[in-house]
C-alpha cells in the first residue's frame, strides 16, 4: 500500500484535551493554519521532533493523518479527522467550527 | 436513598486528593501518559475527538434534586452547558479540561457524587431496574443489594487489574428493564418456592465485538452469601480470563471457553472457601441498615383517579410515558430525552436545573436515569401529572415516544467517541423524523431502534429490535441492520440482515423493514413478536428492495 | 531493585537463580519450573528457597510445598495483568501462607495499597518509589469496604462498633 500523499501532524493538548496541528515546529489550533507535507520525509521528521513536546507534557499522542487538496482547500481524507477539525457535526454551535478566535501558537 | 456517612465522605474526600495527585504526577512529567491513562481511566476520564469525557457515576441511576443542581452546575461551569446521559445510567461530559477535573471531582463530592470506577478494566457502575422501588410487578426493591454491591467493589484490591471491564446489573422483578443478561454478571431478586427471597445470578453476557446472553450460575443465592458469591466469581475470572487478547478478555469468554458447568464448578469451590471464611458474610442487620435508606417516601392516601386535562397532548403522554406505580395514586413518568431531531440522551444545563426545580416543587425525591438514556421521575402523584406535563413540555421534556420507535438509543459515535466508525446521532436525528408522525407512532407500536457507532456496541445494538451498527467501509460510514434483539427477560441478539447501507438510505431501509412488519403482523404482535414468528427473509427482501445497498 | 520489606529498605537476602545455573549456598529463587523438576533437590538444600511464579502461574502448582518456601515472588509483567492480586490472597488465604510474599515487575505506586492489601509484604520497587512515596501510597485511602488478607477493619465494622 503507497505512503499517503499530503499529511498533516496533529495531537491534543495535555491540560484541555484540545486538538492542535503541527505548523514550523509549534502548535495551531486551527486546522486551516496546519502545516501540509507534501513528502513523507519531511513528515516523519516533524513526528519525530514532535516528540519533544511529548515529553514536556505539552501534548499527547502525535500522529500523521492523510489529507488531500479539494478545491483548493485541503481536507482531511478520513472523517474522523474532519469531524476532529470542527467539531460535532450535530452540534454546529460547539466546537472549533463555532470558534471565533484560534490561538496561532501555544 | 443512600446517604453518605461521615466514612463515605472521608473515602471520597480522599479519593479526590488521590486522583489530583496523580493528575499533578502526570503534570510534572513523573507519569508518562501510558503510566497515567489507566489511573484517569479509573476516574473515567477519556481522551475523546474534540476534548477530554468525564464519566460520572450516577449509582443504579438515582440522583437527588440537590445532585441534579449539581450536574447543571458541572455543565455551565466546567463544560457547554449540557451532558449526556449514558446506557449504563451515568451521566457523561464531553468538553472537560484535565486541569479542571480536581475541581470537579471536589464539586461532585459537595453531594456525594464521584466519577471512581466508571471507566478502567474494573467492576464498573452497578445499574438497576430504573423502576425500582416504584414498579408494581417488583418482587423487592433491587437498590440496596446494588447499594452493597457497590460498596464491595468499591476500589477492591483483588479485582481493581482485571482482565477488561466488568458490568453488574441488578433487577427486582421478573420483568427484565435492566438488561441483566448482557451483563457480565447480573444479580436477579427470586422468590424460592417457600416464598424465601434469595438471588439468581447470571455470568457471561455481554455485548461488544461478540455479544453472548449470560448464563445462570447461581440459581439460589442466599441473601447472606451473596458477596461470597460475587467474590467468587470474581476470582475465577480475574485468575483465568484472557490476558493475550483485548477482544477475547471479558468473562463471556471465559464462560464459553470452560463451559456453564466447569465456569460453576470453579465458582463453587471458591464460593465454598469464602463462605467458610465468614468475612463476606452479609449479615441481616446490615440488610436492614441499607435498606433503611431505600425505604418509600411518605406515600399518602390521594385517589387512584385517571388524571385529565384540557391540554390535547397530555392524554398521548400519559398512556406512553407514565407506568403503573404498586401505589393506588401514584405513577411512574417517563422523561423522554429523545425529542424529535434532537440528541438522545442529552440534557441542558437549564433542563437540568429546572427537574430539580419541579421535583422540590411536586415533593419528588428522587429522578432516575435509565439505561434507554431517558429520565425517570418514580413516585409521581397522579393529579399532579398533568401540572408536570405542562412544565415538561415548555422544556422540551414531553415527547409522549416511551419505548416507541423514536425514543432511539444512540451513543455519541464519531461525533464525539475516539473509538467510533461512524456517527450514530445523524442517524437517530433523521429516523426520528421519518417517524414523527405520532398517530404512525401508536399504529407501529413498541420498536426498540438501538445505534452504535462501532463494534463496542456502546449503543447495545444488539439488543434492539432494530439494531443498527456503524462501519467504516474505505472512509465512507455504512450501517448494518440487525433484526430481532432484545434486552428485556426474553434476551435475544439481533440477527445480522446482510451488507450495510449508506447514510442516505439506512433510514428508508428502516422504513421498509417496518412496512414489512406492518404487512406481516397478526393480532396484536409488536415487531419483535412478528420477526421471531416469521424471521429475516421477507424483512431481508424488502429492505434491500430497491437494491440500493453498496457490495460487500 | 531497591526491595522494601516491612514497610523499610532492605537489603535482599536472596539471589534470583536462572533455570541452568547452579544454586548458591545462600538463599535462591528459582522459576516454578525448575522447582517442579528439581523439588526434591532443592528442598534438601540447607538454605533458604524462593519460588517465582510467572503471572500465569498459579500457587496452586506449589500446594503445600510452598509450606517450605521462604518466599514467593509474584511477577508483575505489564501493569494491568492483575493476577498476582488473586495469587497473593491464595497463598494467605488458601494456604494460610506465613512466609514472604513480593511483588516484582512493572509496579505503579498506585498498586501499592492494593498489593499490600491482598498479603503483599516486599516490594521491588522502581527507583522513583522512595520510602515516603511507599508510605504515602499506603496511607491515601483510610478505611476500606472490603475484607482482605490483610485483615483490615472494613468501614462496616466500623460502623456496627463506633459510638451511636
Amino acid at each position: 500500500m503507497a505512503a499517503p500523499a499530503i499529511q498533516v501532524l496533529t495531537a491534543n493538548r495535555l491540560r484541555d484535551g484540545d486538538v492542535v496541528y503541527w505548523r514550523n515546529g509549534a502548535w495551531v489550533e486551527a486546522f486551516k493554519d496546519a502545516e501540509v507535507f507534501a513528502e513523507k520525509s519531511s513528515a516523519d521528521t516533524a513526528l519525530a521532533t514532535a516528540q519533544k513536546f511529548v515529553a514536556d507534557r505539552i501534548v499527547v499522542n502525535p500522529y500523521l493523518f492523510a489529507v488531500r487538496i479539494e478545491n483548493g482547500e485541503v481536507r482531511a481524507i478520513e472523517e474522523r479527522e474532519n469531524i476532529r477539525s470542527e467539531g460535532p457535526s450535530v452540534r454546529r454551535d460547539l466546537g472549533k467550527q463555532a470558534r471565533e478566535a484560534f490561538d496561532v501558537s501555544i | 436513598m443512600y446517604r453518605y456517612d461521615e466514612f463515605d465522605a472521608q473515602f471520597v474526600k480522599e479519593r479526590v486528593a488521590q486522583f489530583r495527585y496523580q493528575v499533578e504526577r502526570r503534570l510534572s512529567g513523573e507519569l508518562t501518559e501510558d503510566e497515567f491513562k489507566p489511573l484517569r481511566l479509573m476516574n473515567g476520564l477519556y481522551l475523546q475527538l474534540h476534548a477530554y469525557m468525564l464519566r460520572i457515576a450516577v449509582p443504579y441511576g438515582t440522583l437527588s434534586a440537590r445532585q441534579l443542581r449539581m450536574l447543571a452546575h458541572i455543565a455551565r461551569k466546567y463544560d457547554k452547558g449540557y451532558g449526556h446521559f449514558t446506557t449504563r445510567q451515568n451521566i457523561q461530559f464531553n468538553w472537560i479540561k484535565l486541569v479542571d477535573v480536581p475541581g470537579v471531582l471536589a464539586d461532585l463530592a459537595t453531594v456525594e457524587m464521584h466519577a471512581l470506577q466508571t471507566s478502567g478494566n474494573c467492576i464498573r457502575n452497578v445499574t438497576a431496574d430504573h423502576f425500582a422501588g416504584a414498579a408494581a410487578d417488583e418482587i423487592e426493591d433491587p437498590r440496596p443489594i446494588a447499594e452493597i454491591i457497590r460498596q464491595w467493589s468499591t476500589l477492591h484490591p483483588e479485582f481493581t487489574y482485571l482482565p477488561r471491564k466488568f458490568k453488574i446489573a441488578v433487577s427486582g422483578s421478573a420483568h427484565d428493564r435492566a438488561a441483566l443478561k448482557f451483563h457480565d454478571m447480573a444479580v436477579e431478586i427470586v422468590k424460592n418456592d417457600t416464598g424465601e427471597i434469595g438471588y439468581r445470578v447470571y455470568a457471561g453476557g455481554g455485548m461488544g465485538r461478540t455479544p453472548y446472553v449470560g448464563h445462570v450460575v447461581g440459581d439460589f443465592v442466599a441473601k447472606e452469601d451473596i458477596l461470597a458469591f460475587l467474590e467468587a466469581v470474581m476470582r475465577v475470572y480475574n485468575q483465568s480470563g484472557r490476558r493475550d487478547n483485548i477482544y477475547k478478555a471479558r468473562i463471556k469468554i471465559l464462560v464459553s471457553a470452560l463451559g456453564v458447568d466447569e465456569m460453576k464448578k470453579q465458582i463453587e469451590r471458591e464460593f465454598a472457601e469464602i463462605k467458610q471464611a465468614g468475612t463476606l458474610t452479609l449479615p441481616q442487620a446490615e440488610i436492614d441498615r441499607i435498606d433503611a435508606y431505600f425505604a418509600p417516601p411518605a406515600f399518602e392516601n390521594v385517589p387512584d383517579e385517571e388524571p385529565a386535562s384540557l391540554d390535547p397532548t397530555f392524554k398521548p403522554w400519559l398512556e406512553q410515558n407514565v407506568s403503573k406505580h404498586r401505589r393506588p395514586g401514584y405513577a411512574i413518568a417517563t422523561i423522554s430525552l429523545k425529542p424529535i431531531g434532537g440528541v438522545p440522551g442529552d440534557a441542558s444545563d437549564h433542563q437540568m436545573d429546572a427537574l430539580a426545580e419541579l421535583m422540590d416543587q411536586f415533593g419528588i425525591a428522587e429522578i432516575r436515569v435509565s439505561h434507554e438514556q431517558n429520565l425517570v421521575l418514580p413516585h409521581v402523584r397522579k393529579k399532579d401529572l398533568p401540572a408536570i406535563h405542562k412544565k415538561l413540555k415548555a422544556l422540551g421534556l414531553a415527547t409522549p415516544n416511551a419505548g416507541l420507535i423514536t425514543d432511539i438509543i444512540a451513543c455519541p459515535g464519531l461525533d464525539y467517541c475516539d473509538l467510533a466508525n461512524a456517527r450514530s446521532i445523524p442517524i437517530a436525528q433523521d429516523i426520528a423524523r421519518r417517524f414523527e408522525n405520532l398517530d404512525r407512532q401508536h399504529n407501529i407500536g413498541e420498536l426498540k431502534i438501538k445505534i452504535s457507532g462501532c463494534i463496542n456496541a456502546c449503543g447495545h445494538h444488539h439488543a434492539g429490535h432494530i439494531g443498527i451498527l456503524g462501519v467504516d467501509k474505505k472512509g465512507v460510514e455504512y450501517y448494518q441492520l440487525q433484526l430481532g434483539g432484545s434486552g428485556a427477560e426474553d434476551a435475544s441478539i439481533g440477527d445480522i440482515m446482510g451488507p450495510g447501507f449508506t447514510a442516505q438510505n439506512i433510514g428508508p431501509a428502516v422504513e421498509r423493514v417496518v412496512e414489512a412488519y406492518l404487512k406481516l403482523r397478526e393480532g396484536d404482535e409488536r415487531f419483535l413478536d412478528t420477526y421471531r414468528r416469521v424471521g429475516m427473509e421477507p424483512f431481508k427482501n424488502m429492505a434491500y428492495l430497491e437494491q440500493m445497498y453498496a457490495a460487500h | 531493585m531497591p526491595l522494601i520489606k516491612n514497610g523499610v529498605f532492605a537489603d535482599d537476602v536472596f539471589v534470583s537463580i536462572a533455570d541452568d545455573v547452579q544454586l548458591p549456598a545462600n538463599g535462591a529463587i528459582v522459576s516454578l519450573a525448575r522447582f517442579q523438576k528439581d523439588r526434591d533437590a532443592l528442598l534438601e538444600r540447607n538454605a533458604a528457597l524462593g519460588v517465582r511464579l510467572k503471572s500465569a502461574e498459579s500457587p496452586e502448582a506449589l500446594g503445600d510445598d510452598v509450606h517450605r518456601l521462604s518466599v514467593v515472588v509474584l511477577e508483575f509483567p505489564v501493569f494491568r495483568d492483575g493476577r498476582a492480586f488473586s495469587w497473593a490472597r491464595m497463598l494467605r488465604e488458601r494456604f494460610d501462607y506465613k512466609g514472604e510474599i513480593r511483588a516484582a515487575g512493572h509496579l505503579l505506586y498506585d498498586q501499592i495499597a492494593f498489593m499490600h492489601r491482598v498479603g503483599i509484604d516486599a516490594f521491588e520497587v522502581p527507583q522513583s518509589v522512595t520510602l515516603e512515596q511507599f508510605n504515602r501510597a499506603l496511607g491515601e485511602i483510610t478505611n476500606v469496604f472490603q475484607p482482605s488478607a490483610d485483615g483490615k477493619k472494613t468501614i462496616r465494622e466500623l460502623r456496627a462498633t463506633r459510638k451511636p
